[in-house]
């Protein structure tokens, strides 16, 4: 069976990886996991200054759900690649870093100072990070202006000596055009979806739940949304797409596959579980075995 | 500071779980590893169901007591979370993670001989002080327990923590049981008697640890402060993952936030920032 899947010239050992923002560096999961058997690690958003993040309460559960307003919470990238960077580096597996700024400096920056010898195998960019606000954007999140989105990842790749993944918004209206967009500005793949902005009440004191009011939702909630931004863009652009989005099971993996992604990402389950990986690839396996599918790839799109 | 374990899945069997109050239930695992590691104030992230949908996370839950073959856990039904925990039958798996955070510090009693460990709880806070009591007793170390609740039925522990020698005073809201009112002044007033004249000296007798609604915590603060006290608190957050992955259960200290799962739930009262 082979579950190897190459993305901007970089092959993975397999196409289920574990999103940012859900898995910390993957330190945190070294007690239950053997970290090198991921396909790949996306590390929490990093900025090129420190954050201190949102105002608490910053979590809280909904209906299969769960909404967030973490605020990008991070050490800043150089305190990150001084703490963090030799662990990452000792991983057998591809360790693709997450990073944000507010400004075009910012995002140009950060993405200068990621790169390192040979490291890391690749850059997602973070354009739709709902708990952050953009003086540059029209809207609220750089992900839903196709030609800002354009112009950071052309401003990204300059610098980048690895491909760059563009990691898209789910609220606008044409993901598609988004899609375009960062495809136009030299991405070598697209990663959808982020979390879907979204509000909680306490009727109790007749205020937001969250300390920042709004958050992001993620989880299974999420699910048939994320499948369709998928489906939206699949075939619209011709770089491969991952797709991100209440994936639970191996076989919602394939479900998103199916839908056009070359590869996903496991994001809220991650908290459900710690464990819940290894199921996750288990089950992906079982059910290629199952249908005697010999490559993953052949999975991408297949929905008709 | 102390070797922190690594942390494991456990899946125990469920020795019992019964109601101790008509909303407060008390539920044993066999999880002997687990009795053997875990200390005061440190907790587990329970896990309620394998559908992610109600609950989709796992529900933080102090380490109440121990035994040789396993750990106890005491929960108030509030949510669906816990409403399906107490339906768990003996004899049913249940899946824990853990043991989790850093747990309460014994050394300043147990590093001090003659020291005093007051303990001061509002509500079901009293649950993950229980084992830290006990631990202190069973080394022959003076406790003084202070139990605040609404009314006489919220009132938990009283006898089990009576049993192990410690001294318990209760306050209630409305007096059905003990003094009425708050306690965080029965405490205060404890500390200012001991004290007497020196009541703004730095308190090297005694050190306080405490848990509870955050309200209470910060009153007591502003009390034990005035007094020059030394003082651990407890704290509770909404939690997503229980192992510092998400950031979701920040607080804010003196030092910026911290994480309650990984820095904490324990936190030295004077880098707290109510
Ligand atoms: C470190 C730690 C240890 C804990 N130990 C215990 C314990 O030993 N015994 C015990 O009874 N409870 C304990 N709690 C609180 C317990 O985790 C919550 O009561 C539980 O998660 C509620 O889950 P639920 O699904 O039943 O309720 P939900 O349906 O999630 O919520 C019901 C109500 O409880 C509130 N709530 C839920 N979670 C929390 C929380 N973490 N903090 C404050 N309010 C909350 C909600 O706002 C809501 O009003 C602890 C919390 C922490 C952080
Ligand atoms: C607590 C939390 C923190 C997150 N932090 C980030 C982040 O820093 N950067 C990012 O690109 N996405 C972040 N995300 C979004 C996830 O990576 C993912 O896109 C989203 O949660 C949807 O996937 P899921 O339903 O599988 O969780 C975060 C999500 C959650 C729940
Ligand atoms: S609960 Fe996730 S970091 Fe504390």
């Amino acid at each position: 069976m082979d579950l190897k899947t190459k993305i901007g010239g970089v092959i993975f050992k397999n196409p289920i990886w574990t999103a940012s923002g859900t898995f910390g560096t993957g330190e945190e999961f070294r007690d239950f996991l053997n970290l090198d058997e991921i396909g790949a690690i996306v590390t929490k958003t990093v900025t090129l200054k420190a954050r201190e993040g949102n105002a608490p309460p910053r979590i809280v559960e909904t209906a299969s759900g769960l909404l967030n307003s973490i605020g990008l919470e991070n050490k800043g990238i150089g305190a990150f690649k001084k703490e963090d960077y030799s662990c990452l580096k000792k991983l057998q597996t591809k360790v693709i870093i997450s990073i944000a700024g507010e400004t075009k400096e910012e995002f140009e920056k950060c993405a200068a100072l990621v790169a390192d010898k040979n490291f890391p195998h690749a850059i997602e960019l973070n354009l739709s990070c709902p708990n952050v606000i953009h003086p540059e954007a029209k809207h609220s999140l750089i992900a839903q202006d196709a030609s800002l989105t354009e112009e950071m990842v052309k401003i990204v790749k300059k610098s980048a000596k690895c491909p760059v993944i563009a990691k898209l918004a789910p609220n606008v209206t044409d993901i598609a055009e988004i899609a375009r967009g960062a495809e136009n500005g030299g991405a070598d793949a697209v990663s959808l979806v982020n979390t879907y902005m979204g509000l909680a009440v306490d009727v109790q004191s007749m205020k937001p739940v969250l300390g920042n009011r709004v958050g992001g939702l993620s989880g299974p909630a999420i699910k048939p949304l994320a499948l369709k931004a998928v489906w939206d863009v699949y075939g619209k652009v011709k770089i491969p797409i991952i797709g991100i989005g209440g994936i639970m099971t191996g076989l919602d993996a394939v479900e998103f596959m199916l839908a056009g992604a070359s590869a996903v990402e496991i994001g809220t389950a991650n908290f459900t579980d710690p464990v819940i990986y290894k199921t996750i690839l288990k089950e992906f396996k079982e059910y290629l075995k199952r249908k005697n599918i010999k490559s993953a790839k052949e999975l991408v799109g297949k929905l008709r | 500071m102390k070797k922190t374990e690594r942390k494991k899945i456990i899946k125990g069997t469920i020795s019992s779980n019964r109601a101790v109050r008509p909303d407060h239930f008390e539920l044993t695992m066999e999880a002997p590893w687990l009795s053997k590691v875990s200390r005061a104030g440190q907790f587990v992230m329970v896990k309620l169901s394998d559908k992610f949908t109600d609950p989709l996370l796992r529900i933080p839950l102090a380490v109440h007591s121990k035994n040789a073959g396993g750990i106890s856990l005491m929960y108030k039904v509030v949510g669906s979370g816990t409403k399906i925990l107490s339906e768990q039958k003996k004899g049913t798996v249940l899946d824990v993670v853990g043991p989790l955070g850093n747990g309460f510090n014994d050394e300043p009693i147990l590093k001090k001989k003659g020291r005093v460990a007051i303990i001061v709880a509002g509500g079901h806070g009293i649950i993950p002080l229980y084992l830290l009591a006990k631990g202190f007793r069973e080394k022959n170390i003076e406790v003084k327990v202070f139990i605040g609740a609404g009314t006489k039925e919220h009132v938990l522990l009283e006898k089990k923590l009576k049993k192990t020698g410690a001294s318990v005073q209760v306050a209630t809201d409305n007096g059905t049981l003990g003094h009425k009112g708050s306690v965080v002044a029965l405490a205060e007033e404890y500390l200012k008697k001991e004290k007497g004249e020196k009541a703004a000296s730095r308190d090297i007798k005694h050190y306080t640890y405490a848990c509870g609604p955050r309200v209470m915590l910060n009153a007591l603060s502003k009390k034990l402060k005035k007094l020059n006290e030394p003082a651990e608190f407890s704290l509770d957050a909404y939690m997503a993952c229980g192992i510092g992955a998400c950031k979701g259960c920040a607080i804010k200290t003196v030092s910026g936030y911290k994480l309650v799962c990984k820095d904490g739930p324990v936190f030295d009262m004077r880098s707290i920032v109510f």
